[in-house]
């Protein structure tokens, strides 16, 4: 390990001996010829948060992407729930993503579809329940974000931008994900609906899912949910540690990003 | 001009590509042909009036002009058979597929590439969804059989157009317009025409449903990508019409 954490030389290891849930290895990007990852390695263990942070355009969804399998990596590996990812195809990619929730940075709601139809999505694709049940799941889903029956049959046209981040959440939650990958789940919200997000976040860490990924600028943030937190800048960790330990780092790039969060 | 030829050559792929992935998900989990239904009802339904109103004026002109024309040879009486081989065989399948691929495609193209820009797809991905399956092989099996039954409705509407308009205009006798038309239209000029169709249906539903996926840049994007479809897909059908008639010819004729 060099600085805080990051990996000099990666070596594959087994899910066994970690619990890792997830394992990026020397991960690259390039997008017409910019390389925008630039040799990224860390791990997400089961039962933590870890948050990755960085200024704008330094890859930090990209890695998210990279981990849900929606891009594959120009070069370097991918371990989700003990699969080697970057080679699957979209099919065999399928029941991998199953198990985790992935929350936009828009919330990426079904614009024709109301917030019931949306929450409820992921059940009438994949499960035979009945409708009551369904329902049942979808006003549960949606209470555990704080929200009440009567967004149900809103159009997100219709709803606050929290209370579209918020349906998202309830969305990537109903399937009971094993992971919960978070892109940017403060970006664009006021004070109050960030610290509700937040908190959200925490609370799952006790309940329904105990492991998330989530990727911000937001300090703040950073500082109410993470256990780990890695520093992304220019496409490289400048650090990946426990997060007391990551945001007192002397690392000049780390400080001046954090300094420049903070003002 | 490396760019053009890239870009083209990274298009023509890209559509070849994308009908391999719907060859390789044509097998629809029951619950998604109820999508394929509505696709029928958007595409077929909602697009009967355009289709059948185009092919009876064109079926109109084209006896009419053919009329005028071939009385100078003293060949009038020739006109049935005319109208009707070109309209079964070129017109009906070539103006519906244009007219009808147009409208179609370039709706499939807002709405996916809307989905596209707004992650809708994405979202799609992460939920597990096989988004081809749902999104694009109901389009094409909508398509291959919509296409089909617009071309019959158009060639009989053309067909019958030219009939009435050769009796109100030049007094012709329509039972004779009628047996001198089905003297010499046999089964397999139809047939030419229909098979047509489902080429052209599948050709326009998966270039609508590419340039919708492959679309960035937001809404200006979206705008440039819904243009180009309608190009795509008028120069599609024309291109793929010759070489689709040849093939036929030498298999068929």
């Amino acid at each position: 390990m060099s600085r805080l954490g990051v990996r000099e030389q990666p070596r594959p290891s087994t899910p066994t001996e970690t619990g890792e849930v997830v394992e990026a290895i020397d991960l690259r990007k390039r997008f017409e010829g910019h390389e925008v990852l630039r040799g990224v390695s860390f791990n997400a263990r089961r039962g933590e948060t870890l948050v990755i942070m960085g200024g704008s355009g330094s890859g930090k969804t990209v890695t998210l992407r990279l981990v849900a399998g929606l891009i594959r990596p120009s070069s370097g590996r991918v371990r989700v729930f003990d699969r080697w990812i970057e080679d699957l195809g979209e099919e065999a990619l399928l029941p991998i993503r199953r198990r985790m929730g992935y929350v936009f940075q828009g919330a990426a709601l079904f614009d024709s579809l109301t917030v019931h139809e949306n929450v409820a999505y992921p059940l009438r694709e994949h499960t035979s329940l009945r409708e009551a049940a369904i329902h049942d799941r979808v006003v549960q889903s949606l209470s555990m974000v704080g929200l009440g029956p009567e967004v149900l049959e809103l159009l997100p046209s219709e709803l606050s931008g929290g209370m579209r981040k918020r349906v998202g959440i309830a969305r990537a939650l109903i399937g009971e994900p094993a992971m919960l990958l978070f892109d940017e789940p403060t970006a664009g919200l006021d004070p109050t609906n960030s610290r509700l997000v937040a908190e959200l976040i925490v609370r799952l860490r006790g309940g329904v899912c105990d492991t998330a990924i989530v990727v911000t600028h937001d300090l703040e943030l950073t500082r109410t949910v993470a256990d780990r937190v890695a520093v992304l800048i220019d496409g490289q960790f400048a650090a990946l540690g426990p997060r007391d330990e990551v945001l007192a780092s002397d690392h000049p790039a780390v400080q001046a990003f954090l300094a420049g969060e903070a003002r | 001009m490396d760019t053009y030829l890239r870009r083209t050559a990274m298009w023509y792929g890209g559509v070849g590509l994308l009908t391999a992935q719907v060859l390789r998900s044509l097998a629809l989990p029951p619950k998604y042909f109820r999508l394929v239904v509505l696709e029928i009802e958007t595409m077929g339904v909602r697009s009967l009036g355009v289709a059948l109103t185009a092919s009876v004026f064109t079926g109109m002109v084209f006896a009419l002009q053919s009329a005028v024309n071939m009385a100078r040879f003293g060949a009038e009486n020739y006109v049935g058979p005319i109208s009707a081989l070109a309209i079964l065989r070129e017109l009906g399948p070539v103006l519906t597929a244009i007219l009808v691929g147009g409208k179609v495609a370039s709706g499939i193209t807002a709405e996916l590439g809307s989905m596209k820009v707004t992650e809708q797809i994405d979202a799609l991905r992460t939920l597990g969804v096989n988004f081809i399956k749902r999104l694009i092989v109901p389009r094409v099996m909508a398509a291959l059989l919509v296409f089909p039954l617009l071309t019959v409705m158009a060639d009989v509407l053309g067909v019958v157009g030219g009939m009435v308009i050769m009796f109100l205009e030049r007094g012709t006798d329509m039972w004779a317009y009628w047996n001198t038309t089905a003297y010499w239209v046999v089964p397999r000029d139809f047939l030419m025409g229909v098979g047509k169709s489902l080429f052209f249906g599948a050709i326009v539903t998966l270039i609508g449903c590419y340039n919708g996926l492959s679309t960035t840049g937001g809404t200006e994007g979206l705008g440039r990508a819904t243009t180009a479809t309608v190009v795509h897909c008028t120069m599609g059908v024309i291109i793929s019409d010759f070489f689709l008639t040849k093939l036929m010819l030498m298999l068929f004729w």
